[in-house]
């Protein structure tokens, strides 16, 4: 499934400082559809190359990080259960940040 | 059956606009107290007993849920200015300086409080302020974005920064003292050189960025560190009337999570372009205490987002008994600035610096106040020196 990752808020930068990905995501073996949560499972084993403590705490994001899905916050669309559609762009950005 | 699918269908859209998709959850509710009031207003309406228009601002404030982007910025700034006009931020024809650190906070502060001064003819002169502290790569990007923001909305910009002010830049004491405690350091000269720039600026008032979570984050620190002096003013929008340059923070009921999503919901503000200040605590200080209450603050909101103003009330409604002695406010002996000791704290590190001895003055005060209080038989002030986190 093709998706579009964008990270922003500093979170690029566990990422090699690239922010916006554009990635492949196989379907989890006994699966149907791809939901956030194996999204947040593969991005941390895929993407994320260091301090993953920043970006995940237990199997979700770590509070503070936003998550959009099509620009639309994903507390809206059931998060960890949100399911992705093929070309979906999701963005995470993190508020721990100064500002 | 049929009525049921299209009560369903419209939950989903925007509670405001009943038309297009919603985008966010507000985390914003109505207190009940309120809503049984605004119900009462509205029965008392329609039996033209009372003779009132009711402002449909008064339901925007709290009620809407699941917003769409287009009516999130109308209500995003709505908001705003309800809370400048009813705590009467801003007189008309003042100067005032919109502390700027080219971050997401002061950016959009920047932004939409010059859209405000034109739209609601506050009759504003605006001016960015940036500091610079001298940290070799951090202030650099943002200081770019500042002064893009400077041509974007035509605000001038006064830099002040450290080395002028101080004849050290951040990189300098960090060379001298290490990584422990610098952002004492940072922390209590920003404070002083913001103030500086805004009497440079000859400004009426400064309006810095700091959102409900900075603010409910400062609450809890207080309590951590039982400093009930700062505990009651750090919860007030705005700060030192009786001092020289007022503060004030027209985002204190702003919530940090909508700040960031505010600039990416309006097409128009692409242009508005910030830098993300990524670890600001973390490039000195990587174990820095505000952390932890940051941490704190966002995993109370991902249980009830509400949790975040509930602890600004509560700061809000602190009351310290009048028999509790307050250290008194007088001004520093050698700088002139406000100080409750004989010497303001930017003077005591700073004499710790140039002497050699750069732990002076950090934690508990056993330096020059104490020494030179004795020496000459100047009367305790019983104050504890605090840490410099000061709002």
């Amino acid at each position: 499934m093709q998706l579009t990752l964008e990270f922003g808020g500093g979170l690029e930068l566990l990422c090699d400082s690239v922010k916006v990905h554009n990635v492949d995501v196989d379907l989890p073996a006994e699966e149907k559809k791809l939901t956030m949560k194996h999204l947040l499972a593969w991005v941390r084993n895929n993407l994320i190359k260091e301090r993953p403590e920043m970006f995940m705490k237990g199997d979700t994001v770590r509070p503070g990080v936003l998550v959009l899905v099509n620009d639309c916050d994903w507390e809206l669309s059931g998060q960890l259960d949100t399911t992705l559609e093929n070309k979906d762009v999701v963005v995470f950005i993190s508020t721990l940040h100064g500002g | 059956m049929e009525m049921e699918g299209g009560e369903k269908s419209r939950s989903r859209l925007c509670s405001i606009c009943k038309q297009r998709r919603p985008a966010l959850k507000r985390p914003k509710t109505l207190q009940q107290v309120i809503l049984l009031l605004l119900l009462l207003l509205v029965l008392l309406k329609l039996m033209e007993m009372v003779e009132m228009t009711i402002h449909l601002n008064m339901v925007f404030c709290c009620w809407f849920y699941k917003i769409c982007r287009e009516c999130f910025y109308v209500v995003f700034e709505e908001e705003i200015h309800r809370v400048i006009v009813d705590n009467n931020l801003f007189k008309p024809g003042e100067r005032i300086a919109i502390g700027a650190s080219g971050g997401k906070d002061s950016t959009v502060l920047a932004y939409v409080m010059s859209e405000l001064n034109r739209r609601h003819n506050y009759g504003l002169d605006l001016f960015l302020l940036s500091v610079d502290e001298g940290i070799t790569g951090y202030r650099d990007d943002s200081l770019e974005t500042v002064k893009r923001n400077e041509l974007q909305y035509g605000l001038p910009l006064k830099v002040v920064s450290y080395k002028d002010l101080y004849g050290w830049t951040m990189d300098e004491i960090v060379k001298m003292i290490g990584l422990k405690n610098n952002c004492t350091f940072c922390g209590v000269f920003r404070r002083q050189a913001l103030d500086r720039g805004a009497a440079l600026l000859k400004v009426d008032k400064l309006a810095t960025g700091h959102n409900a979570d900075d603010i409910a984050e400062t609450v809890l620190l207080n309590i951590l560190r039982g400093d009930i002096a700062r505990l009651s003013r750090c919860t007030s929008i705005i700060t030192g009337e009786d001092g020289p340059i007022p503060r004030c923070k027209p985002f204190k009921y702003t919530y940090e999570k909508e700040i960031v999503i505010y600039p990416l919901s309006y097409t128009p503000l692409i242009l508005l372009s910030f830098s993300f200040l990524f670890g600001f605590d973390g490039i000195y200080s990587p174990n820095a205490y505000r952390g932890f209450a940051r941490e704190f603050i966002k995993d109370l909101e991902r249980i009830r987002p509400r949790a975040i103003l509930d602890i600004i009330k509560s700061g809000e409604d602190f009351r310290i008994a009048t028999s509790t002695k307050m250290p008194e406010q007088g001004t520093c002996q050698r700088c002139g600035y406000i100080s409750s000791q004989k010497w303001c704290k930017a003077c005591v590190l700073l004499e710790g610096l140039n002497r050699g001895l750069p732990k002076l003055g950090i934690g508990r005060t056993r330096g020059v106040n104490s020494e030179r209080q004795k020496d000459d038989g100047v009367k305790n002030l019983q104050s504890k020196a605090c840490g410099s986190l000061d709002f």
